[in-house]
């Protein structure tokens, strides 16, 4: 976030001032615009997420005896490990925003690393589980249950994805000297992100697969 | 990204903002520390521990609507300590928290709607 008079003049806090704005933008709100709109873009998610859920949850109660279904695929203890996994990932996030903050941007750059390769053990392990699925024999045109699963999990994924991709973009704008705590901000937008996709599988967790099936 | 407000763009957001807006602001400067973030971690591994718990047989003398309810519970206090802490809703603009929850009230709404409609229940 930058005004108009000069692109480079941050809106945010100064070092040391944490996430918040330590004088407000002028804006109508006092908020930035950026955050404004990741807040609705998120809100707005929660409808897309809250979709897939219910498709599935529906899916699975129209689910046919005798076909392949939750019990016969799902490995918990493999998946809270993955969860687990999850949930640190955004402990390290919001710790690199807490370094960059304080204008630690080395401490930055190796929490901003350690939340990339959390998420990506996490896909790693979302891949495993899909291809130990598909060889008990649930594909994603099996069964009704399938094509909700894959799809819930598959969209979850794909956020997951996305989300390296921003985190090892800001790791590359860090180590252009383009980021640092005077437009920390960025990394604020990342980490909702980050902690949004985090929240979202909380519910995945629960719902899809601890809930008795 | 360019500014909007074009009635008082030169003067300072905190003459030109009004009350409301100031007394939403007004806890914008508390901020967690690293160890509080470590601590909430914690709480969250815990939890998650708690959930996997239900998972075992030895639970499930509980019966699913006791598991149901336990699970929910553990799933909404983790959901709100992601959101209200490393998130920082709990120190951030009320304008924020409105934007989420509302998202999250109606799509709890719409789709409860329709598992309903779909008779989804059992009832």
């Amino acid at each position: 976030m930058s005004d108009v008079a000069n692109p480079e003049t941050p809106v945010t806090a100064p070092a040391g001032a944490g996430h918040g704005a330590a004088a407000h933008p002028p804006t109508t709100t006092g908020l930035t615009h950026n955050k404004v709109a990741m807040w609705l873009f998120l809100g707005s998610e929660c409808l897309l997420f809250g979709a897939l859920i219910a498709t599935y949850m529906f899916a699975k109660s129209r689910l046919p005896a005798g076909e392949i279904g939750p019990n016969d695929v799902f490995d918990i203890p493999f998946t809270s490990v993955s969860s687990f996994v999850l949930l640190m990932s955004s402990l390290t996030m919001v710790l690199a925003l807490s370094a960059l903050n304080r204008g630690e941007e080395r401490n930055f750059r190796i929490w901003i690393v350690a939340t990339a390769l959390l998420g990506g053990t996490f896909i790693a392990g979302q891949v495993y589980e899909f291809t130990v699925f598909v060889d008990l024999g649930l594909g994603y045109t099996t069964n009704i249950f399938g094509s909700a699963f894959f799809t819930l999990t598959g969209f979850h994924g794909a956020h997951v994805t996305i989300g390296i991709v921003m985190l090892m973009s800001a790791l590359v704008a860090s180590m252009r000297g383009r980021l640092s705590a005077r437009n920390a901000e960025t990394v604020e937008l990342i980490g909702l992100y980050w902690h949004f996709v985090d929240i979202v599988w909380i519910l995945i967790f629960t719902i899809i697969y601890l809930f008795p099936q | 990204m360019t500014q909007t407000s074009s009635a008082q763009p030169e003067a300072p957001h905190e003459e030109a903002m009004p009350e409301a807006h100031a007394d939403e602001h007004a806890d914008d400067h508390e901020h967690p520390s690293d160890r509080q973030y470590v601590k909430i971690a914690l709480i969250l591994g815990a939890l998650t521990a708690l959930e996997v718990f239900t998972y075992f047989e030895s639970v499930h003398n509980l019966g699913d609507a006791a598991i149901y309810v336990v699970l929910i519970v553990l799933m909404v206090l983790k959901f709100i300590y992601v959101v209200a802490w490393f998130m920082h809703l709990k120190f951030d603009s009320v304008l924020f928290r409105r934007v989420f929850v509302t998202g999250i009230v109606l799509a709890l709404g719409v789709y409860l709607v329709m598992l309903t409609a779909f008779r989804i229940w059992g009832v």
